[in-house]
């Protein structure tokens, strides 16, 4: 068995993550930094909670950024079963390793030996976050669409971090990985898992920090509409909307303005209005962001 | 893990030390689920340089300490009442006055910043029995829009056998619905479609001839019940006996979900799982402070569509409103958000207690606007109109 790596010796200060985060083009909030520095110290793994659409996501590319590690990622789904998430054996190669080998006249003992081997054996991503060589990034995504069960067997994994594999015998990590679990809270998720880890609670950015979201991610957008745009989202934000744009939507729609080549909202109030097809992803909020509104949030904010 | 990490704990002065045991018990009396390990990583952040700037502090303790978004929401409230040493008398008068507070109603009563665990809440009813009580049933009739701080005693009204008898109908209720999942799941154990892939797989020792089939089957969830009390005034004859049924319906469902409203709506499954029902009674009594004042279903309706819904509505679920529509809101506000609520989920149940009265008729305005969006409106006034309620049930 190789020694485990001592992740210790690799630990960044809290400044250095975020200065570091500031490098890799992820707009940070005050306490992000904090959170993931103490994941290290602690070594407990990160639940990040919020709206759809906050950019729960991201913080987990900008840590696997930040320790130049791998990003590995399992999207959790209902009915979501260890052979998708841990490993799985490839049996059509088995079936055809069989096959082959009885018309060679091989027994049956030395077949059953090769064909639960390594070489039938497919990752799955929590097989693969504690295989690697250097520690990476797994990101749990949603985990609270997983059922009950598989939460159990993850908190199960996230403590021992070895797995067993009744053909193999048991698999124990080589590296602990960094686990980022994230959670839109369809369904409550345990109280033993949510001890388990550290929390943060992920909000819509404040204006600023949305204006220099824009800033970083849209190329050839200037400043004034940057900020402007923000404003304007944080306005739409504030109605009563049922699906509320996220950090994506604005993305989308700055990258749009910029595109048609605006340079102040004022300018062009229709277009305005017709571009928010960008943020407003239903019929009802459609409807409910008439011309007039948009008009006046416009006039509140630009 | 956290326990392989050595700190040097004997750096941190044993003042601090006792400070920070003193912060976690406080959290934990506001309902926070702090443990020993975390505790312990507590001390291990006090040991860091970084600790001794407050803000850094703060945003470490806060990582650590939060598991839910409320306890994010009220951690820097307590924070600065413990470590800056406000009083809890200040920050009770915080949470009446700022707007955010009042806003977002789910927001529980301020913080309980003070050494007890159990000794708390008692000081805190006594506190308010002289007017609450008397106050919660003076204002039967007309509801304030203001919420009476007083706490009422939830404790002393009902009578033990009535206690029993409720708590022993919910547990029924609940043992009703737990039969007939059995029954299904037997059922299922056959599969109806043939899984080709899982059987394949499973067939893999046996050279690839199909020896043992694998079936797909369904997976069913249990009916989750979500129930959404009215605490006002014109309920509060009510009130306590409810309040023990939601303690056993939430002990005994295998999934449900307990709020209580009157002019803000409170989140109180997690202070109903208590064993102990008097305790559990006795923080919902806390939580449900405003008791006597006004009702405002509709606004405490929109709170629950707008941040409870999604999370804890599942496409088998019955949302179980126990109110009397005496609603001093908008008729039209609670129209459209139990419009909202009718496409989220299975079920609506209305009981309404008046029903159990002669010449009833749901005339208030609230009520009437809320009836064409309910499937069950059934009268709650005592025992056995709930009890009537099991066949009902059963056939979600």
């Amino acid at each position: 068995m190789r020694l485990l790596r001592d992740r210790r010796t690799m630990t960044l200060s809290r400044d250095d993550i975020s200065d570091r985060l500031a490098t890799v083009g992820y707009v940070a909030d005050r306490d992000i930094a904090t959170a993931l520095w103490l994941m290290d110290y602690l070594k407990r793994p990160l639940l990040l909670e919020g709206e759809a659409g906050v950019g729960k996501t991201e913080v987990a590319k900008a840590l696997a950024a930040v320790h130049d590690a791998e990003l590995i990622r399992l999207q959790c789904y209902e009915g979501l079963d260890q052979n998708a998430a841990l490993y799985e054996w490839n049996y059509q190669r088995q079936l055809l390793a069989i096959k082959t080998r009885e018309g060679m006249g091989e027994d049956a003992s030395a077949i059953e030996e090769h064909i639960f081997s390594e070489r039938y054996l497919l990752e799955r991503p929590l097989l693969a976050a504690i295989r690697r060589l250097d520690p990476p990034v797994l990101l749990i995504d949603e985990v609270d669409r997983a059922d009950e069960e598989f939460e159990a067997f993850l908190l199960e994994l996230l403590s021992d971090f070895q797995v067993s594999i009744p053909e193999l015998g048991t698999v124990k990590a080589t590296s602990i990985p960094r686990v980022v679990l994230t959670s839109n809270g369809t369904r409550e998720i345990s109280d033993a898992l949510r001890r388990r880890c550290l929390y943060h609670y992920v909000d819509f950015p404040d204006v600023d920090r949305e204006a220099k979201i824009i800033l970083v991610r849209t190329p050839g957008i200037d400043n004034a509409l940057a900020l402007q745009t923000a404003r304007m989202v944080a306005a739409i934000r504030k109605e009563d909307l049922r699906k509320v744009p996220g950090v994506a939507e604005t993305l989308d729609w700055a990258a749009t303005l910029a595109g048609l080549d605006i340079h102040d909202l004022r300018a062009a109030p229709e277009v305005v209005h017709e571009t928010m097809i960008c943020l407003l992803k239903t019929h009802e909020d459609r409807a409910r962001l008439s011309r007039e509104v948009s008009d006046r949030l416009l006039g509140k904010v630009a | 893990m956290s326990a392989t990490v050595a700190h040097d704990y004997e750096s941190v002065g044993l003042l601090m030390r006792r400070k920070l045991a003193g912060f976690a018990r406080t959290l934990r009396d506001n309902g926070f689920k702090v443990g020993l390990a975390e505790t312990r990583d507590g001390l291990a952040i006090l040991t860091l340089p970084a600790a001794r700037r407050p803000e850094a502090l703060r945003a470490a303790l806060r990582s650590l300490f939060c598991a839910t978004r409320s306890d994010w929401e009220r951690f820097d409230e307590i924070f600065d009442a413990f470590w800056r040493g406000r009083g809890r008398r200040q920050v009770r008068t915080l949470v009446g006055s700022t707007p955010q507070a009042s806003a977002s109603s789910r927001s529980l009563p301020g913080p309980e910043v003070g050494p007890g665990s159990t000794g708390l809440p008692d000081h805190a009813q006594r506190h308010g029995d002289g007017c609450g009580r008397g106050d919660g049933r003076g204002r039967r009739e007309g509801a304030s829009h203001f919420d009476n701080l007083a706490s009422v005693d939830l404790r002393h009204i009902v009578d033990p056998v009535d206690v029993a008898q409720a708590n022993a109908l919910a547990s029924r209720l609940a043992r009703v619905m737990r039969a007939r999942l059995v029954r299904r799941d037997q059922i299922r154990r056959h599969g109806r479609r043939l899984d080709l892939r899982r059987t394949i797989h499973r067939n893999v020792s046996h050279g690839g001839t199909p020896v043992e089939l694998a079936w797909r089957r369904r997976k069913i969830k249990p009916l989750r019940l979500v129930v959404l009390l009215d605490a006002s005034g014109s309920m509060s004859l009510y009130t306590s006996f409810f309040v023990r049924f939601l303690h056993g319906v939430v002990g005994a469902f295998h999934e449900a979900e307990a709020f209580v409203f009157h002019t803000r709506l409170a989140h109180v499954s997690a202070s109903l799982r208590d064993r102990d029902v008097t305790r559990a009674v006795d923080r919902l009594s806390l939580m449900a402070q405003g008791i006597g004042g006004g009702t405002r279903i509709g606004e405490s309706l929109a709170t629950f569509n707008q941040w409870h819904a999604r999370r804890v509505i599942n496409t088998r679920t019955a949302v179980m409103i126990v109110s009397d529509g005496y609603d001093t809101g908008e008729p039209k506000r609670l129209a459209s958000e139990m419009r909202r609520l009718r496409r989220r989920c299975s079920r609506i149940i209305w009981l309404n207690p008046l029903i159990g009265w002669r010449d009833y008729s749901p005339r208030a305005r609230g009520m009437q606007a809320a009836l064409p969006y309910v499937d069950l409106f059934a009268p709650a006034h005592n025992l056995e109109s709930l009890a009537a309620l099991e066949p009902y049930l059963a056939k979600i």
